[in-house]
């Protein structure tokens, strides 16, 4: 029986999808079965950023619609053993998902698979419904600054009210929050709400903190999940996200900024 | 700390005030959070009519939905100016 977690953040451009692509790799190269779902139908971008998108013939609404089998839709990752996508459509919108088609396909998924990382487009329609309605555990992805942690709040109202477990009563979905793009110097400054600032407003865990960072870039300019690029700084705190996801106790890296003899004499 | 800190601390850092408007506006919408859709606009709907009366500010109607045992309990509480009553008989 898989573990199903949705990437979700409510706001647009906030990390989703370099965080479902970076959290799967990891979650895989920890030696846990994985696959990633894209659930970002009609925008379909997870194939680029994981660096598959030439190998795309059918997708995830193909399978819901029975025209190709799961084997036939999903892309094993050449890099990394035991990590699987599965392409959202291009061609269609987001109505080609039921709830009964998702509901299957995931079913089918977790016979194989320990982990499933849905990842949720942005906003708080179907698709977004559909990618956190039958999750297990939510990361949710912030960045420090006002709209996107106010609907951040938003889809927790969600989580703790329209998904399976809500609806049959069951433990509620568990919540982690992933803080991303901080950067450290501008919190010093005051000129950017801090990983406190956010943890007290939203009152959830905190899995992680990323730091602004050029590598996240040229990870995807590169196709390369950013936590393989082990030597650069979001890479490394994806690695310890994951490893406390999976119950490793690892203390919060890159909360301040680094700074030379001239910053600390100048610097705020 | 450095020496500039201190001319640097007289304005109100940008980041406390985002962290004040996010604290006000979250509260709010979860107090609003688990209710029936039609509560905003009921509330909406209330303070017009009071105004047809009462003259009364934008957040004078407060409604609060709690639940005691099988049923659901539906607060009002409406903040009257002080000086009401004596417009309200003159009018």
């Amino acid at each position: 029986m898989a573990k199903i977690v949705v990437v979700t953040s409510g706001k647009g451009g906030v990390g989703k999808t370099t965080t479902s692509a970076a959290f799967s790799a990891g979650l895989a190269k920890a030696g846990h079965k994985t696959v990633v779902v894209d659930f970002d139908v009609g925008l379909r971008n997870l194939d680029l950023i994981m660096g598959c998108e030439r190998r795309v013939v059918y997708d995830f609404v193909n399978v819901i619609n029975g025209e190709a089998n799961l084997n036939q839709a999903l892309i094993k990752d050449k890099r990394v053993e035991g990590l699987a996508i599965l392409p959202a459509s291009q061609t269609r919108d987001k109505d080609a998902l039921t709830q009964d088609g998702v509901e299957r396909v995931l079913n089918e998924l977790s016979e194989d698979y320990d982990y499933i990382v849905c990842d949720s487009p942005a906003g708080i329609e179907r698709g977004a419904h559909l990618a956190m309605y039958y999750a297990d555990a939510a990361l949710i992805v912030s960045n420090p600054e006002v709209s996107s942690v106010r609907d951040s709040d938003r889809v927790l109202g969600l989580l703790s009210s329209k998904t399976r477990r809500a609806e049959n009563g069951d433990a509620p979905v568990e919540e982690h929050l992933l803080l991303t793009r901080y950067a450290a110097s501008r919190v010093g400054k005051g000129e950017m709400l801090s990983v406190e600032d956010v943890c007290e407003i939203l009152a959830i865990d905190l899995l992680g903190v990323i730091p602004e960072s050029t590598s996240v870039l040229n990870a995807s300019n590169a196709g390369v999940p950013v936590i393989l690029e082990e030597k650069t700084d979001a890479g490394q705190a994806y690695v310890d996200a994951v490893a406390r996801f999976l119950g490793e106790e690892r203390e919060h890296r890159f909360l301040t900024e680094k700074k030379g003899f001239l910053g600390r004499l100048f610097g705020g | 700390m450095s020496f500039l800190n201190y001319f640097r601390s007289q304005k109100k850092r940008s980041a406390a005030v985002a962290k004040e408007r996010l604290q006000i506006i979250v509260a709010r919408e979860r107090s609003h959070r688990g209710g029936p859709d039609y509560l905003p606009m009921l509330q909406e709907e209330l303070l017009q009519v009071i105004r047809k009366y009462v003259k009364v500010e934008d957040d004078a109607v407060k409604m609060q939905l709690d639940r005691a045992g099988d049923c659901e309990v539906l607060e009002l509480n409406i903040t009257l100016p002080e000086d009401s009553e004596q417009e309200a008989r003159r009018g």
